[in-house]
């Protein structure tokens, strides 16, 4: 199957202005930065997590503990299907009692975000876990919403939400995905 | 997911195999840091650890890692002898078959046993050591611990020293070095070495002197002392004067070479006790890694196909 | 019993020096005309248009299990399985539960092969008591009841001085030593031959010197008693140049090589413990198994024999190191010699009539088949074109275990004459 670019939902400046409202929002949810641990989930929310991190400590001026979440063991579908790489789970600073900010790229189906509170438990228990991502397209199956979005996209479920970022794909974009004319 | 579907010998296993299983193996060894060393993947899995020559080591290190992943781990043992007068191996495996276990590892005393499972079950199978044959979880715990402690594979030279005639430990690691691209020399009295150690892809040498020097690797192997008659060298004390590690030996290795050796360990003989216990010596973390990359096997293994992860 | 004239074969016997389209007349059990274009007067006629006709072919060296292991195999069946394979007549080692080692045992081969064999049971005794190698066996008594040669095989007798007191003793009845060539101190726990297989198996290997060193040994021990020596199953290169030099040396020595040394070698494993390549000796390396082929064909080993050796299903499905050694071979040889060997054209006819009828006669002194007149009508008819599929549930032996099952060969035996009588009639085995 082959998928072309049918819209480009944000580019460049909208996701650095969304991170930077995201970053606003979060630090007021909290009152303040000192009980916040950020923690992406591998890959591409993972580096939004490091800069929204870059944001926060501009802003606050504190440090602010970082992490990054490999969910391919936490899956609910390891059976049928794997993740064709997985990396290191690199949490270094004490979960428990936190406010956890876990950040993802697009919130979809909601089970990555259930695999990955089921992780993040098992490093001890934190005093809250609200999720920021970038975009939320909809089609939820589990009962899950995110605290923080970028922007909100309806999107058919024949379409897919693709986010780019220069760390990974030398580029920042969010697009719309569609199957090419005459493909399948 | 791998190209095999059984492990019974390292040669089912590609070098991108091998490679995924060591990458895999890297975060469970974050898992095993851990104060929960536990993950849901598993659930629900059955593993049966089928033992039917006594181990401790591996039995313990492959039940761990099931019960790390959450699979119901189950150990059963049993003596070989016991199969020859009572049940044969092909229904102790149809009767496992039946009762729709997902993954079977297998120790047994004779080579190609677990062979004879995998051609009679429908779960997949893990050699966890045949005979004199193959033990190929220990090669890949291997290969991680060498990996981590210089960084590659390409390109190493490994010195496996011992009994390598009765080596199921060298009859794995010798051929997985050679799939990753490192040279092996094996080094031991003749009377210890197999008739044809270049089918499996070694060199030889009879003396470790010569070759410490160039080694990265010094992987000494376990002495049986229990032979009685026709022992193929005149004593330990022989054997460890011209083949044992000791701290003279481990001075004319490169400084950054490491010392390896698949355990229980006879302190006195292959290795002195000075040698065992220095930081060159990373025994302790091929048994980590063990844990690790026997979970990683079980996890590829009994995981679906590869897929991007949906958004 | 009416006469029978075969019609029209090509008939082919190097000992009356015979390889040409030809009738032959049976009267009363014996060859009464060897010539063309015989009067059918009188005759029933077989058509033997584009058969071969040899003397009745031999295999010196089965297995048939009983007493002690009818399950397996037993003197009828093995009987009809050589029937079917082409085979006149067979010699039974003594290696059964209980060692054929006295005249009594023997006595009972031969009278359970009269009452139950469609082809000749020729009994081989056992050299020493129980085939212990500690002392020597009733070999006169033996001989007195129809033992044929001796032979501890299955093992071998390890110790040299026995093996010479068994020679010395043998001398006197003009009879022969059949040694099965295995020094166990070289062999130790071998289950394949050791090198590239043993090592990449991580199976214990046996080495072809374990066997050298025994077939160096029994030469130059029936040099020195004048014992006529029968070297049982070579399978190595440098066992075959031992046999040559000693034929050189003008010794009294014959030697045979089963189908399975000829045409599988250790590749045949292919990494798989296929316990139906498990036998001993141990399959080899190509390049002996090819010097074995030569040695056959240059005449330095003298016949084919099978070691025809039935083993149950359940034991040959063990772990490898525990199952038993040995496969059947009656009811294959010949489509594997005639496939791989005539077919090829690197044997001749009359080679194949040496190789299967007259040396292994020759080698034990049984009385000698030819193509002429007067002869004992032991007779063997080959159709060279026939296809085989080798099919384990057609086998009339007890037991498959063969790695042949699965081929398609080329050339069977569509009759056996054993004494005049059909013991294999339109490639079916007679009832008796």
């Amino acid at each position: 199957m082959k998928y072309v670019t049918k819209a480009v939902v944000l580019d460049s400046e909208s996701i650095d202005r969304s991170l930077t409202r995201i970053a606003h929002e979060i630090l007021e949810s909290t009152k303040g930065a000192s009980t916040i641990g950020v923690v992406g989930i591998l890959t591409r929310g993972a580096r939004l997590a490091s800069r929204l991190t870059e944001r926060i400590e501009q802003i606050e001026g504190v440090k602010v503990p970082t992490g990054s979440l490999d969910i391919s063991f936490y899956r609910d579908d390891v059976g049928v299907r794997l993740n064709p790489e997985v990396h290191r789970t690199e949490i270094p600073f004490q979960v428990q009692d936190r406010d956890i900010i876990l950040v993802d790229d697009v919130l979809f189906t909601g089970r990555t975000i259930r695999a990955a509170m089921d992780a993040i438990m098992d490093y001890g228990r934190p005093k809250t876990i609200r999720l920021a991502v970038l975009v939320d397209r909809g089609h939820r199956e589990l009962p899950i919403r995110a605290d923080f979005v970028g922007k909100n996209v309806p999107s058919s479920s024949l379409e897919q939400v693709k986010v780019f970022l220069e760390e990974v794909d030398g580029r920042d974009a969010v697009e719309i995905l569609g199957l090419a004319e005459g493909g399948q | 997911m791998l190209s095999c579907k059984h492990i019974t010998t390292v040669q089912d296993m590609t070098a991108e195999d091998i490679a995924k299983i060591l990458d895999t193996a890297e975060s469970f060894i974050e898992v095993s840091e851990r104060t929960i060393k536990k993950l849901p993947t598993l659930r629900g899995r059955t593993i049966i650890n089928l033992f039917l020559e006594p181990s401790t080591r591996t039995r313990t290190s492959f039940e761990i890692a099931a019960k790390r992943l959450s699979a119901d781990a189950i150990n059963m043992t049993g003596s070989a002898s016991a199969t020859v007068k009572g049940e044969s191996l092909r229904d102790t495996a149809k009767t496992l078959s039946a009762m729709a276990c997902d993954l079977v590892v297998v120790r047994h005393a004779y080579a190609g046993a677990a062979q004879i499972l995998a051609e009679c079950m429908d779960s997949h199978v893990v050699n966890g050591g045949d005979g004199k044959h193959q033990h190929p979880t220990q090669a890949l715990l291997d290969l991680f611990t060498m990996r981590t402690h210089l960084g590659r594979l390409a390109g190493l030279k490994v010195g496996i020293i011992g009994d390598i005639a009765h080596s199921r430990v060298a009859g794995s690691l010798i051929p997985a070095l050679r799939l990753m691209g490192a040279s092996v020399v094996v080094v031991a009295p003749p009377t210890l070495m197999p008739s044809r150690p270049d089918v499996l892809g070694a060199e030889v040498s009879y003396s470790l002197d010569e070759v410490l020097p160039d080694l990265d690797v010094a992987y000494m192997l376990r002495i049986q002392s229990e032979r009685s008659d026709r022992m193929p060298f005149p004593s330990l004390r022989e054997y460890a004067r011209f083949y044992g590690l000791n701290s003279a030996r481990l001075a004319s290795m490169k400084p950054e070479a490491i010392v390896m050796h698949p355990g229980p360990i006879n302190r006195g003989v292959e290795i002195s006790s000075a040698v065992a216990d220095s930081p060159r010596a990373v025994i302790l973390d091929q048994v980590t890694a063990g844990v690790a990359v026997r979970m990683a096997v079980m996890y590829l293994l009994l995981g679906g196909v590869d897929v991007e992860s949906a958004s | 019993m009416l006469n029978l004239l075969l019609k029209g074969g090509r008939v082919v016997d190097p000992q009356v020096e015979l390889d040409q389209v030809a009738d032959v007349l049976i009267k009363d059990g014996l060859i009464a005309e060897v010539g063309v274009d015989l009067d059918t007067a009188g005759c029933e006629v077989l058509d033997c248009t584009g058969r071969v006709v040899v003397p009745g072919l031999v295999d010196l060296h089965v297995h048939l299990r009983e007493p002690g292991r009818e399950d397996l195999e037993t003197i009828r069946t093995g009987a009809r399985a050589a029937a079917r394979g082409g085979f006149s007549a067979v010699c039974a080692m003594p290696n059964t539960v209980s060692p054929i080692d006295s005249g009594a045992k023997v006595r009972f081969i031969v009278e359970r092969a009269a009452a139950d064999a469609i082809v000749r049971v020729h009994p081989i005794g056992a050299c020493t008591t129980g085939q212990k190698g500690e002392s020597l066996a009733e070999i006169g008594d033996m001989l007195a009841e129809g033992a044929v040669a001796f032979s501890d095989d299955g093992r071998g007798v390890q110790s040299a001085g026995m093996t010479r007191r068994v020679m010395d003793y043998a001398k006197a009845f003009e009879t022969t030593i059949i040694s099965h060539c295995e020094d166990e101190s070289l062999a130790a726990s071998g289950v394949v031959n050791e090198g590239a297989v043993s090592t990449s198996m991580g199976l214990a290997g046996q080495p072809a010197i374990a066997e050298e060193v025994i077939v160096a040994r029994d030469i130059m021990l029936a040099e020195l008693t004048g014992c006529r020596l029968h070297l049982a199953h070579l399978s190595s290169a440098g066992s075959a140049e031992l046999v040559r030099q000693a034929k050189a040396r003008g010794i009294r020595v014959s030697a045979e090589v089963t189908p399975h040394h000829l045409f599988l070698d250790e590749n045949a494993f292919a990494g798989r413990y296929d316990t139906y390549l498990k036998m001993n000796p141990p399959l080899r390396t190509a390049n002996d198994r090819e010097a074995l082929v030569a040695a056959l064909l240059d005449g330095t080993i003298d016949c084919v024999a099978t070691d025809h050796a039935p083993h149950g299903l359940h034991e040959k499905e063990r772990e490898f190191e525990l199952a038993p050694f040995g496969i059947t071979g009656l009811e294959t040889a010949v489509p594997l010699v005639v496939t791989n060997l005539v077919a090829t054209e690197k044997m001749s006819w009359s080679q194949f009539a040496r190789a299967l009828a007259i040396a292994p006669r020759a080698a034990l002194g049984l009385v000698e088949v030819k193509m002429a007149s007067g002869s004992d009508a032991d007779i063997t008819i080959i159709d060279p074109e026939a296809e085989v599929k080798v099919e384990a549930d057609r086998f009339e032996s007890k037991s498959v275990n063969s790695p042949f099952v699965g081929l398609t060969l080329k050339g069977r035996a569509t009759e056996v004459i054993v004494g005049g009588r059909f013991a294999l009639r339109s490639g079916e085995v007679v009832s008796l």
